[in-house]
């Protein structure tokens, strides 16, 4: 999630989000927008953005959940080694529903931890980090560790999640899994299993929404200012 | 929260007080961890300069900021330049060249902490100043108590027993918890209670037993030996008989009612041996959150990059 124009570096945090109001203004119901209409931040900030496409709507975002589970299945030889550790807040949620989604089709449901990796991020200091909710690994020596998180950007988060990891113990290895990679890597990080490549400008913002976390109709969005593509 | 922590009064209020509760309860997460550390400040450099007698304060503030990956540093009057007649403002100037971020002061003036930070650029947290402030204590002294009757306090009875007049522990408790909504009354001799409350947001009484009756929490100070004149009660035997949570006092309360202090505690004074060790006591958590609660005032004052709004 990251809010339109928001300082580059502060923008990837989740918990950075929340501190700021998460959709950054009026969350509007695709079916409300025309691709042309003008949504007005909730503060009346002139700086408006408009909805540019919607990336996933609830089918197409569930279709690429069950794929993701099934392309973590195939690369590691099943689902006994797993252990998804989802990145709060929504990367809880959709590390979950990877669970689900395995034990459908390999009756086994993969262990699933929530990491909080507030206290380990590079920005402590330079802007407000607090934390999300509370830390809850299952045991991953031995195991491969899935981190699963909704938007890859600059990978600064995912940086902070393999040092929180590091002290909680040494799985066999760490993969990561995105539901949108929208490019402007800060770090040498890529996703192994994501949902979808999102070129993005640093105007733009990704809008995640997932029933659990944020009430309504699970989607992504990808908003942007009304004029060029900055 | 301010650039300080002085008083219980920097908090904010009620939300502001809630907000330093809820991070430590992260804290307190982290804490019990096999790992119980994180990089959040590191490179920060905390010292503890303490003009008073201290255990646990000091050294839980020093493993707070251990567990946060701050460097700390310790001044203890007893072994520094002090002894040779330094004096405050040079002792902090001396502290603060060193390149500091942090520093937490117990002094037995009241309104040191103040001064100290008027002086120096770093943040300057009250560990406990003369009669005046002890404000980390009381935020765990919170914080324990919300985590057995949480998250809401408002409407709990608590009774304050004993050396009000002296306890900068009292001072800040009356504030964070009467600002939680707790009823608090306090209950001691005349001679220890303060000259004027006019304004605190306190009942007095002056019958222990009474005050008993109704008490959600019963929250005993020690008998300050050290701050404590000429007789002010006529001897500890009689303190106890009337002013002591002895183990027929606790037989009588509500059989959910909690037991607090401070520590250290001058057992078979104002607590009973028996009182001090029953599951209503809640002492040794007191120190064990201790740790939770001054790792997120020192991640809340060094570690934001400024107030968080």
């Amino acid at each position: 999630m990251t809010l339109p124009n928001a300082p580059e570096g502060a923008t990837e945090s989740k918990s950075a989000a929340n501190a700021t109001g998460d959709n950054g203004g009026v969350f509007v119901s695709p079916k409300q927008v025309s691709s042309d209409k003008i949504i007005g931040f909730a503060d009346g900030n002139a700086n408006a953005a408009v909805l540019r496409s919607i990336v996933f709507d609830a089918q197409t975002l569930n279709r690429s959940i069950t794929r993701i589970a099934h392309e973590i299945v195939e690369r590691n030889h099943g689902a006994h080694e797993i252990v998804l550790v989802g990145l709060y807040s929504r990367g809880v949620e959709l590390a979950q529903r990877l669970a689900v989604a395995i034990e459908r089709f390999e009756n086994v449901r993969p262990n699933v931890g929530m990491l909080d990796v507030a206290f380990f991020r590079d920005d402590i200091g330079l802007r407000a980090v607090s934390p999300t909710g509370p830390t809850e690994v299952p045991d991953v020596s031995d195991r491969v560790v899935v981190l699963v998180d909704d938007v890859l950007f600059t990978g600064r988060t995912i940086r902070a999640a393999l040092d929180a990891m590091k002290d909680l113990g040494r799985p066999k290895a760490v993969q990561l899994a995105v539901l949108v990679d929208r490019g402007h890597r800060e770090l040498p990080i890529r996703a192994d299993y994501v949902g979808k490549n999102l070129p993005t400008s640093l105007a733009e913002d990704v809008r995640v929404r997932l029933g659990e976390v944020d009430g309504g109709d699970d989607g992504v969005e990808l908003w942007g200012p009304k004029e060029g593509l900055a | 929260m301010t650039k300080h922590l002085l008083s219980i009064d920097d908090l904010g209020g009620r939300d502001g007080i809630e907000r330093i509760l809820d991070l430590s309860e992260s804290f307190l997460e982290i804490t019990r961890r096999d790992m119980p550390k994180v990089p959040a400040l590191r490179a920060k450099t905390v010292v503890s300069l303490f003009y008073e007698d201290s255990t646990r304060t000091r050294l839980s503030f020093e493993t707070a900021a251990k567990r946060l990956s701050a460097d700390t540093m310790t001044f203890s009057v007893s072994t520094s330049s002090v002894k040779k007649g330094e004096s405050l403002l040079d002792t902090v100037q001396t502290i603060e060249a060193m390149g500091i971020d942090a520093i937490v002061v117990r002094h037995g003036a009241s309104g040191a902490p103040q001064q100290v930070a008027q002086w120096s650029n770093a943040s300057v947290i009250n560990a406990g100043d003369g009669r005046h402030e002890h404000p980390t204590q009381a935020l765990l002294d919170a914080f324990t108590l919300r985590k057995h009757r949480g998250p809401s306090l408002a409407g709990l009875k608590m009774v304050i027993v004993g050396d009000i007049r002296n306890s900068r522990v009292a001072r800040s408790d009356i504030k964070i918890f009467s600002a939680l909504g707790v009823q608090i009354t306090l209950v001691g001799p005349k001679t220890l209670m303060p000259n004027s409350i006019v304004g605190w947001p306190v009942t007095v009484s002056h019958d222990l037993d009474e005050a008993l009756i109704e008490a959600d929490v019963v929250y005993l100070l020690r008998i300050q030996h050290e701050r404590i004149g000429d007789a002010l009660f006529p001897s500890l035997r009689e303190y106890t008989a009337r002013w002591g949570l002895t183990a027929e006092r606790a037989a009588r309360l509500k059989p959910d009612a909690l037991v607090m202090h401070p520590g250290p505690m001058n057992r078979g004074i104002e607590i009973a041996n028996e009182v001090a060790d029953s599951p209503r006591s809640l002492v040794t958590e007191q120190v064990a959150n201790g740790v939770a609660v001054r790792m997120a005032v020192l991640y809340d004052l060094l570690g934001t990059g400024g107030p968080v709004v």
